[in-house]
């Protein structure tokens, strides 16, 4: 009977030891969701999260996206989407997302003021989080795209603990800097079992549009070498266009302003390998 | 006892709040120039999640030392004129990512600036990763009874940098950290071909900034595929450049903080 007793010993504990993590449930509604997240700071995620919404929205129209800014400290969906204000609640208290161009947008942007820094530790961050994905009126939608901050710490952690994510795709530039972060990224979803469905090169090449002159500003392949590296896909390729900068400034990505552009076309492209790519969703 | 950091002249930060602005390049870039100058630099780089300074320099194998006041930096040369602290030389395969919450980030930036034995130094410039989370409330509060000299914030030209850095100036204000100027990096494109200059991150938003926020504006900085390369490389850009677009700014930079530093001292 002593085996008997350390059994139960071992099981009390485990279930004392598994209190204190969330317990990971899917968000009601969400059929699926796609993170971006990069590691590096200042890659492109954001641009490419919103770009890949209006994309995932364009190649079939009967799909909704929803699409959550989870960068609290630097919120960058609400200028590129050309959204404002704060959201209502509804009768059951959950905030009503902000839409625009048909993407349901939920952002820390909306919930404090443009240029209030937002300077939390990590453990308000994590309840923060929660707030954005679970007290949020979604609705019924397809894909959920999410934009992650740069970095491989609590928001990542609290994201990939909380739901379950259909997968990750994860972003870099050329350059040696951003690559050795980008491994990082990858690393942090195999660690918390998160599938990473493939890599985006992103301001791979930049082309004088005088002289039609081509200049690899942050270096060539980069991305690629990594891909063959971690026996990962690179499932996109995006120049530098000042118009896809010109663009998200000015809250009209280039999907839905350009939508003939090469830039668009790299999108509209990279949102049907991730489709490709994403497990078959649930009935 | 003395401190580890009582030999250090001056501290300054190098913040942004935007990711990928080039806080580590300009970090890295101005102490090369104030190198050049005649001074001892060291560098502590507390991105956690993303040390790129150690690659910057080339001595990402490096490992580092103990002695009996703390850690050793890491010396970038034989000359020993830069010095270099991060958590990039302390984990054992370049790939392994450091997936930590705050209370472990908040120790270990605690260890870093209490427990480096940086000797004399005329310059300690720190970097920072993006935001203002744990890590710069960290440091910002154990660097407080050394009295940094102030804040440098790196931006790029267009809005949605421009806005993340308008916060940082905020938490600046916040916690009572000078700022020293604003920088505007990648501030337009000059085809080597053609010479023709492209805005492709928009332009003068930086200098806008400073404008609005009445703080000294310390130039615009363009993009230079010489610099992308110098720092892959690991090479000395302003030592083997000087005739690249990017290094008169870097230059300028380095020239306002010396002549803000003796200032400070006459």
């Amino acid at each position: 009977s002593s085996s008997s007793r350390d059994e139960s010993l071992r099981d009390k504990r485990a279930w004392i030891q598994s209190r204190g993590l969330p317990k990971q449930k899917p968000i009601e509604g969400v059929k699926q969701v796609v993170v971006l997240a990069s590691g590096k700071g200042g890659v492109g995620k954001s641009t490419t999260a919103v770009n890949i919404a209006l994309a995932l929205a364009a190649n079939d129209s009967t799909k909704e996206v929803g699409l959550l800014d989870a960068d609290i400290y630097g919120p960058s969906i609400p200028k590129m989407m050309n959204l404002k204000g704060n959201p209502e609640l509804t009768p059951k208290n959950l905030m009503r997302p902000l839409k625009n161009y048909g993407i349901a947008c939920m952002s820390m942007g909306f919930l404090v003021e443009e240029t209030a820094p937002v300077v939390w530790r990590g453990l308000m961050v994590m309840s923060a989080v929660e707030k954005l994905l679970r007290q949020v009126d979604w609705g019924q939608l397809d894909y959920l795209v999410i934009d992650m901050p740069p970095g491989t710490g609590d928001v990542q952690l609290s994201v990939s603990q909380n739901i379950p994510i259909s997968g990750a795709v994860i972003i870099s530039t050329p350059q040696d800097v951003a690559l050795l972060d980008a491994r990082k990224g990858a690393e942090m979803f195999r660690k918390v079992h998160v599938p990473v469905l493939g890599l985006i090169q992103n301001m791979s090449v930049f082309q004088c549009p005088k002289c039609k002159h081509e200049t690899h500003i942050f270096g060539a392949d980069g991305v690629r070498d990594l891909a063959e590296t971690l026996g990962l896909d690179v499932i996109g390729d995006v120049p530098l266009h000042v118009n896809i900068r010109e663009a998200c400034d000015s809250g009209q990505p280039v999907v839905i302003s350009q939508p003939q552009s090469d830039a668009a076309k790299a999108y509209l492209k990279i949102a049907k390998e991730i489709v490709r790519r994403l497990p078959v969703p649930p009935a | 006892e003395r401190s580890n950091l009582a030999g250090v002249r001056h501290i300054l930060l190098v913040l942004s709040g935007k990711g990928g602005v080039g806080k580590s390049t300009i970090s890295t870039e101005l102490a090369l120039s104030l190198r050049h100058s005649g001074k001892k630099v060291g560098i502590l780089d507390v991105d956690l999640c993303g040390p790129s300074i150690p690659r910057m320099f080339r001595v990402q194998d490096n490992d580092v030392h103990q002695c009996d006041s703390g850690w050793v930096p890491v010396f970038v040369d034989q000359d020993k004129s830069i010095s270099l602290m991060s958590i990039g030389f302390l984990l054992e395969k370049p790939g392994d990512a450091v997936v930590w919450r705050g209370p472990k980030k908040n120790a270990l930036i605690k260890q870093f600036v209490a427990d480096v034995a940086w000797g004399d130094l005329d310059f300690l410039i720190v970097d920072t990763p993006p935001g203002t989370s744990d890590e710069h409330i960290s440091t910002v509060e154990a660097l407080r009874p050394y009295k940094p000299l102030g804040a440098i914030l790196v931006t790029t030209p267009q809005a949605v940098s421009v806005g993340d850095v308008r916060r940082e100036l905020t938490f600046c204000r916040k916690t009572g950290l000078r700022v020293l100027g604003i920088v505007e990096n990648m501030s337009g494109f000059v085809c080597p071909h053609c010479s023709e200059c492209t805005n492709i991150f928009s332009k003068g938003g930086g200098e806008e900034l400073a404008k609005h926020a009445g703080v000294p504006f310390l130039g615009c900085v363009p993009l230079d595929p010489q610099l992308s390369q110098s720092l892959e490389e690991g090479r000395d850009f302003i030592q083997e450049f000087p005739k690249s677009p990017a290094f008169p700014a870097l230059a300028r930079i380095a020239q306002q903080i010396l002549d803000g530093t003796s200032q400070r001292s006459s």
